[in-house]
């Protein structure tokens, strides 16, 4: 059924790249910039192609989605506002140990899909038999885990990874349960909000791209800092000025401590 | 429904009916949108004196494992009628026609979800009616369209749902309560504006015809102002968003 789907859609380029040729006048945007769509809003007529959260219907384009529609080059995309956490490959996501199997761990990684971190995907000694016990050992149930996404397409539950710099079992911190939608503001414009955060809480921030973001601090006091503005970013993302609103909030909190 | 005997005029001589509302007009409906906080997505309705809450749920891991679908989500639905929703307490316990109405919603809301985009998961739909006055399923459909698009579920446009019925002989629009319970015949309808495609369509008591006509021309026109409605309803909650990110644009432009 997959490969159905793929296929119309080549036939649609196929389709389209022609058209594109001798249409070019004929193209209408019907949505503009940034302009906040709901599922079924018409968003383009014309040789355009379907992007993301969108989807043709004879030769229009509409919404999938409730987000803000945009336009690049010749494809119509809807950035969206909510949503679930959908894994892709080179991620970095926080998870939480769920089960230990016989070759590698369960770990929730608050996606519809359960992930794998498999054994061979550890800095582990390999060499000898390794059993649950020894697993269990490296990660335990409940532990939380910062990992990479090295493979995922929806027919097979995504596959983890421990190997990196600074990936493995989070030690200390505290973690903030953000929206994923909302990673992008925590992070800001070239890194703007997040170089902030870190330099004003003095707090090394790791956001996971799953909306589980991670601050270690020298002391609970900063991290919790951390954490509120955080959840302060996430509240308020939608509103403008809001990096100057957020340092003058962890200066106010950093005076007493 | 016909046999019951008469207690009161349902049309007056200048042709308005029990509450005043003309032959095509619709009850008021209030709409809102993301009013609970541990669901995904959420919507409340008031359409005339139902009051319906609509929560959604997902795309999440499928439990049990063995309802999951290799190639699309499982949408699952329950409707249910809070015991203080009727004039009679209503046993808790899902009835048979909670069960059908749950099947009938669940069956007419699945055309507008693009399920296939997540494989071996669930949409778990909930519709909790806290009072009801005739339409509710009707109503459950547009609120949970409204919850479906605030969880951030693919779809391929909202639904709306609207009823039309026969009283003392005349097609009207929206069936209240008392017209519900002495009227001839009820049409339930929901329909995919966007489309035209009626994924609701039942039928309660008898119509000529004609009068199907009438009475699904009109139910369906309603709906599409439902849907108006509906869009209107997304867009209060959510145009703060767009007008401050505007103003971000200038701020940046202006740096």
């Amino acid at each position: 059924m997959n490969l159905h789907i793929l296929r119309n859609q080549h036939l649609y380029v196929a389709v389209f790249v022609v058209q594109a040729k001798f249409e070019l006048d004929q193209l209408t945007v019907h949505a503009e910039k940034k302009q906040l769509v709901a599922p079924g809003e018409l968003l383009a007529e014309g040789p355009y192609f379907a992007g993301e959260n969108t989807y043709r219907d004879g030769s229009k384009i509409y919404s999938a989605r409730v987000g803000l529609a945009d336009v690049i080059g010749n494809k119509l995309i809807v950035v969206p506002i909510k949503g679930a956490y959908i894994p892709r490959i080179d991620d970095i996501v926080i998870g939480r140990v769920t089960d230990i199997g016989m070759s590698g761990w369960q770990v929730d990684i608050c996606a519809p899909y359960p992930a794998m971190l498999p054994q061979s995907e550890t800095p582990m000694q390999h060499g000898r038999e390794m059993g649950r016990r020894d697993l269990g050992h490296l990660f335990g149930v409940g532990d939380l885990v910062l990992a990479q996404v090295i493979a995922f397409d929806r027919t097979r539950d995504p596959l983890l990874t421990t190997k990196g710099r600074g990936l493995g079992k989070v030690t200390s911190g505290r973690v903030a349960r953000i929206s994923p939608a909302k990673i992008p503001r925590i992070i800001g414009k070239q890194g703007s909000m997040i170089t902030m955060l870190k330099n004003e809480t003095l707090t090394d921030i790791v956001p996971g791209q799953n909306g589980i973001v991670l601050a270690i601090g020298k002391n609970p006091d900063q991290e919790r800092i951390a954490v509120e503005a955080l959840y302060m970013i996430e509240r308020e993302a939608h509103t403008s000025g809001l990096t100057d609103r957020v340092r003058a909030m962890i200066l106010e909190k950093m005076k007493g401590k | 429904m016909g046999g019951q005997k008469k207690t009161a005029q349902l049309i007056d001589s200048n042709g308005l009916r029990v509450d005043g509302r003309r032959i095509d007009e619709l009850r008021p409906i209030k709409l809102e949108v993301g009013v609970l906080d541990k669901a995904d997505g959420s919507a409340y309705i008031e359409h005339g004196k139902n009051k319906i809450l609509a929560a959604v749920y997902g795309p999440r891991e499928a439990h049990p494992k063995h309802i999951a679908l290799a190639d699309r989500a499982v949408v699952r639905c329950r409707y249910h009628m809070a015991p203080f929703s009727t004039d009679e307490r209503k046993s808790p316990a899902p009835s048979r026609r909670e069960l059908e109405l749950s099947k009938v919603i669940r069956e007419s809301l699945e055309p507008s979800i693009m399920s296939e985009y997540f494989p071996r998961a669930t949409i778990d739909i909930f519709i909790e009616v806290l009072q009801a006055d005739a339409g509710t399923r009707c109503a459950g459909i547009t609120s949970a369209a409204l919850a479906l698009a605030d969880a951030g579920i693919p779809m391929k446009e909202l639904v709306a749902g609207c009823a039309a019925g026969k009283i003392e002989g005349k097609v009207v629009l929206d069936l209240s309560d008392i017209e519900d319970k002495q009227g001839e015949a009820d049409l339930p309808v929901a329909l995919m504006a966007r489309s035209n495609v009626v994924s609701l369509l039942q039928m309660d008591g008898s119509l000529t015809p004609d009068e199907f006509n009438q009475a699904f021309e009109m139910a369906t026109d309603a709906c599409r102002k439902i849907y108006e409605m509906q869009r209107e309803a997304l867009k209060t909650k959510y145009h703060i968003v767009r007008d401050v990110e505007e103003k971000n644009e200038i701020v940046e432009a202006k740096a």
